[in-house]
């Protein structure tokens, strides 16, 4: 007891030091953070977690509690209620797959948490399931592909392949990109989710005369897809939103990525203010270029930390209030909440490069400028 | 649909069943030597790719990498069969399975602490790269014929090794009836090891030879693994032979039926409709053509009752 009250003195006096707290607000928050830590898809989860940790590093304010997920839904629901429940979080983040922040998010924000999403973006979140205590920092699911639909316009792409795997977001991703797209589908191929050998589907884009390939296939069979393209002699343009050229996956391709145009709202090279010097912390501290899913945790941290400097977590309607000014500088530049609190924000096309030995993205255009959602319409807060 | 595109498509579907064999032939034998289930067959493939990705990034060499992976696979699988499934052999179906797939655990957290969450990279090696022109000018990729070859003339030597050795007499014997080997003064436990140690290198050999166009990450084994179950239930349980047929057949179910089930359905359906109902279905058709060869042959194509 003793202790606690020594350090809840100390992080007073450290505040109103700082002069956040002069005016009273500003508390303590609870941050519960659900991803994935192990298994398939743990590069994502970690570079969310380390992204996040580096922004509030040395932050006392900020109470950070970290669980696995495991990328299993019901796993993710259990943490959810125990964080909830006994640690009695303020704030929920942290989850990387759709289909588990559709387990998490609604039952979380109908309790009166904060939710803030550092990836993925359901339509059903930005839409009629909207809600006042959801915010999302990344993206809506769509954005990447409607700005790659837009850009290939604009650039010429007349017949273009398309290829995802046969799951909800991959649909969703491939609808994104017809929304904006208006020259020809050739073809559209859904594939197996995990699936791992493309020889089938590369022998179709052989003999399709389509001019680009556009897929959507994230993580490992993203991986499988590229290298085996590479070997198979087929030159046609390929593009993609950035999930299948994030720095993470980069270096497991190889050259065989080299030329490859991919949307995303933030690269490393972007020249906006803070981006230089968080792609330089993050590698000084954890030895790694950043990924997309790393400035996506950083941002998610500090749009929060924007917030606690406003007002108290326990004042839910002001809090909501300061964390919709967005009052913070995204390391992707302007940012901005819609009225589904889903973000405003420049999409670019970016190119798959090598830097020296490694191979990375350089931006080499913007391909929507202030882009959101089309589902805000049916957002009714 | 054009004859060159169906030819491809059908190198295609031999090139994933001899991949297939590599990994359903372990596993067959295995089980058909012990009678053991071994669900962790699957993180034997992924320790032979791992093995060689670090390898051949560390030298640069391909062949080095291989035999890495063999050796690497090849050692877990001894070491495994010693440490932990040799007390599994009298115990029931149900242990086995639970005990192996405590150890895919434990193998791909081990695997993810040692190696890092991030996928590793290992590529073809150059002389094996790029596409080559077969007659009637079929593009097809070098390192997937070469990847024929290698599964057949390991199917091959398998099979010598099975009907030629005294090693192959003894599993066969093995097969037929366990303690009557041992009462004839084979060292039971010596022989077991082995052949748990040869499917393991198998997996691992698959593993290296695949990572090298696919994903070397975590958890790889697993789909693998679903795969080279069905084959060895197609094929027989402990046949070697219906490994073989039973892989080439999954191989080709599973690539012609995701090229040709949706151009089938687009023939009397909406595009966009046929597209979806093809590829659902085409998921589904190696378990279709499963549940027809054990309607018909309850015990698989080549296997004994």
């Amino acid at each position: 007891m003793k202790l606690k009250s020594l350090i809840a003195a100390a992080s007073i006096a450290a505040l109103s030091a700082s002069g956040a707290g002069a005016d009273g607000h500003g508390g303590k928050v609870k941050v519960g953070m659900i991803t994935t830590l192990s298994g398939g898809g743990a590069g994502l989860g970690i570079d969310v977690r380390d992204g996040f940790m580096l922004a509030a590093k040395g932050n006392e304010m900020l109470e950070l509690v970290i669980e696995d997920d495991q990328r299993k839904p019901d796993i993710a629901v259990q943490l959810a209620d125990k964080m909830i429940q006994s640690e009695k979080v303020d704030v929920l983040t942290g989850i990387i797959w759709s289909n588990l922040a559709m387990a998490v998010v609604p039952a979380a924000t109908a309790q009166g948490k904060f939710y803030l999403s550092p990836n993925a973006g359901p339509s059903a979140l930005a839409g009629k399931g909207c809600s006042p205590f959801y915010f999302n920092v990344s993206w809506q699911n769509d954005a990447f592909n409607e700005a790659a639909g837009g850009w290939a316009n604009d650039n010429g792409i007349e017949k273009v392949f398309l290829m995802a795997p046969n799951y909800p977001a991959g649909q969703d991703m491939i609808a994104g990109f017809k929304r904006f797209y208006k020259g020809a589908v050739t073809e559209e191929v859904y594939t197996k989710l995990g699936q791992t050998d493309y020889a089938a589907e590369i022998a179709q884009m052989r003999a399709s005369d389509a001019d680009t390939i556009y897929f959507f296939l994230p993580g490992g069979m993203g991986i499988s897809f590229m290298k085996q393209y590479a070997g198979s002699g087929v030159e046609k343009n390929v593009m993609g939103p950035a999930f299948s050229f994030d720095q993470g996956i980069l270096g497991a391709i190889g050259d065989a990525a080299l030329g490859v145009k991919n949307t995303a709202h933030w690269s490393k090279d972007l020249d906006v203010p803070g981006n230089a010097d968080f792609v330089a912390a993050f590698q000084a501290e954890y030895d790694r270029l950043p990924s997309l899913y790393a400035a996506q945790g950083y941002d998610t941290a500090l749009l929060l930390i924007s917030a606690m400097g406003k007002a108290d977590v326990k004042d839910a309607e002001a809090f909501r209030a300061a964390l919709k000014e967005a009052d913070f500088q995204s390391v992707r530049g302007d940012f901005a909440f819609g009225e589904n609190q889903h973000p405003i924000h420049d999409i670019y096309m970016r190119e798959v490069v090598k830097e020296g030995d490694v191979v990375t993205n350089k931006i080499i255009g913007v391909a929507a400028e202030d882009h959101t959602d089309v589902y805000g319409a049916d957002c009714k807060m | 649909m054009s004859t060159i595109l169906l030819i491809e498509q059908v190198l295609n579907g031999l090139q994933s069943g001899v991949m297939l064999f590599l990994m359903a032939a372990g596993l067959t034998l295995i089980f058909g030597v012990m009678g053991l289930i071994n669900l962790a067959h699957g993180s034997l493939y992924m320790i032979g790719a791992f093995a060689a990705a670090a390898v051949a990034g560390a030298t640069g060499s391909f062949v080095l990498a291989l035999i890495a992976a063999l050796a690497a696979a090849a050692a877990a699988g001894a070491l495994v069969e010693l440490l932990v499934i040799r007390r599994l052999y009298d115990r029931d179906h149900l242990d086995q399975v639970l005990a192996t797939f405590a150890l895919i655990l434990i193998f791909s957290e081990g695997t993810r602490f040692v190696f890092g969450s991030f996928p590793l990279f290992l590529d073809v090696p150059a002389a094996l790269s790029g596409p080559i022109t077969l007659p009637g000018g079929i593009q097809y990729p070098l390192y997937r014929l070469v990847i024929i070859a290698v599964g057949l003339a390991v199917a091959a030597g398998l099979f010598l090794l099975i009907a030629r050795t005294r090693i192959g007499i003894q599993i066969r014997a093995g097969e037929a009836d366990r303690e009557m080997i041992a009462a004839l003064g084979i060292d039971i436990g010596r022989l077991y090891t082995l052949v748990f140690a040869l499917g393991a290198a198998l997996a691992g050999l698959a593993g290296a030879l695949v990572g090298a166009i696919q994903s070397v990450q975590v958890g790889m084994g697993e789909p693998v693994l679903i795969l080279a179950f069905v084959v060895i239930v197609i094929g027989g349980i402990g046949s070697i032979k219906g490994a073989l047929i039973g892989a080439l057949l999954v191989g080709l179910t599973d690539t012609l039926g995701g090229v040709l089930l949706p151009v089938l359905f687009s023939s009397f359906m909406d595009a966009s409709v046929a597209t979806s109902v093809g590829s659902s279905l085409a998921s589904m058709s190696i378990y279709i053509l499963m549940a027809g060869v054990l309607l018909f042959k309850p015990t698989g194509l080549f296997g004994e009752a």
